[in-house]
């Protein structure tokens, strides 16, 4: 299994952590994820405005540079993005034609734009990574936090149902953690109102903490690196041990058996890698 | 509404977001979805009913367009179809374009937050407030 992989601004910062275990948790799993060249920012929010089209010219070349092929990100602003400016693309011809003429780029919206967690559900299958499961976290309480960007608005991104979804949990129980599942897993963590209004996202973030608490869960699971800063960082001090946040990757890389040292060497041979291309 | 003609906010935001809010009913399930109303001068639902009354200074002044924080759980669940984090996103640009200039840059940023803050919420952050 062969995809192209976006990884998007912040994989190559703060969350490098998150591209370091899905790459060698991939690896493991005999899923390749070969990084475009030369890519750009998504912009990290999608252009509500249907005239903003300048901000779409990052994520339709991002998908014109898949050329229809399978495109793979693991952070869910990018996913968001990318799957949306596909769906403007497919519907809006007008907007099409202004932003491909500029790209001097063919593009009419095909292609396949998927979340990691989507691969490992569709193509690879839950069942089958229980069974390459090397190390089942057995006995430790997880909870899924699904935040805004994968499901809503689920007519456009697909991913699962915008109200109930269950990949997150299905993925915990494939690598044998004891699932618990949260009231506020789609509930808002604040996303960037942490940057200018923190006290709101203090309120949110304190909601899902507490939810979470109190279903037992000892951590929680995340695909965005916005949602981790916010719940890592916003959440209230009341005394209580903080709960654990985790990309969904450190977990899965940590039941395929993989250590510190092999997750490195990933990152390493990565590297190399893409020196080589340029 | 006949006033409602008389609001260039209100054109522009419906030309842009595709989004009519005179197909609002006031349900107010827009309202009971909001994670953030308790930061709000204004809730979701009376937006929309500013916005069907054309009360354009009104709408200006108000914290609440810089309070949405764009999670789309409105959205979700209006029974109406419509698209409030859409009409909110014109709200804010509007004013952005027009008069208020920017919300936020660069040069609002702490130095803690600068070395804490994901990339992620630096560029979302200047996208939603900045222009």
């Amino acid at each position: 299994m062969r995809y192209h992989y976006f990884p998007g601004c912040t994989l190559k910062g703060q969350a490098k952590n998150m591209e370091n275990t899905t790459m060698a948790a991939a690896a493991a799993l005999g899923i390749e994820l070969v990084e475009l060249e030369e890519w750009q920012c998504c912009g990290a929010v999608y252009p509500l405005y249907e005239d903003e089209l300048i901000t779409l010219l990052s994520p339709v070349r991002t998908l014109a540079a898949a050329k229809g092929e399978p495109l793979v990100s693991l952070c869910a602003a990018c996913h968001h993005v990318l799957k949306r400016a596909q769906e403007l693309m497919q519907r809006n011809e007008e907007a099409r034609k202004k932003v491909t003429d500029y790209l001097e780029v063919e593009y009419t919206g095909e292609g396949r734009v998927l979340h990691f967690l989507e691969v490992l559900r569709d193509d690879l299958g839950f069942d089958k990574l229980a069974d390459m499961v090397k190390k089942p976290l057995e006995g430790r309480k997880v909870a899924a936090y699904y935040g805004c960007l994968l499901l809503r608005p689920s007519k456009v991104m697909q991913f699962d149902d915008p109200e109930n979804p269950t990949i997150m949990e299905d993925m915990l129980k494939a690598i044998g953690a004891d699932v618990v599942k949260s009231p506020y897993r789609t509930e808002c963590c604040g996303a960037y109102l942490s940057v200018t209004e923190e006290a709101v996202a203090r309120d949110t973030v304190s909601r899902i903490i507490d939810s979470a608490r109190s279903v037992g869960a000892e951590a929680l699971i995340t695909a965005c690196p916005l949602c981790r800063y916010n719940l890592e960082n916003c959440a209230a001090e009341d005394g209580k041990e903080p709960l654990k946040i985790y990309y969904f990757s450190e977990l899965l890389a940590e039941a395929m058996g993989l250590q510190f040292d092999q997750l490195m060497s990933a990152a390493l041979e990565r590297r190399r890698s893409s020196n080589g291309n340029k | 509404m006949a006033t409602s003609n008389k609001s260039r906010l209100v054109d522009e935001m419906k030309m842009q977001s595709g989004q009519d809010p005179n197909n609002c009913y006031q349900c107010a399930k827009c309202s009971a979805a909001c994670p953030v109303t308790a930061a709000m001068d204004l809730l979701p639902h009376q937006v929309i009913r500013y916005l069907q009354l054309g009360l354009e200074e009104d709408l200006a002044k108000s914290k609440t367009p810089w309070i949405c924080a764009s999670c789309f759980t409105c959205a979700a669940r209006c029974p109406r179809d419509l698209d409030l984090a859409r009409m909110m996103e014109g709200i804010r640009l509007v004013m952005l374009r027009r008069r208020e200039g920017n919300k936020f840059g660069p040069a609002d940023l702490t130095p803690e937050q600068l070395e804490k803050l994901p990339q992620q919420a630096l560029v979302s952050g200047f996208r939603k407030y900045n222009k």
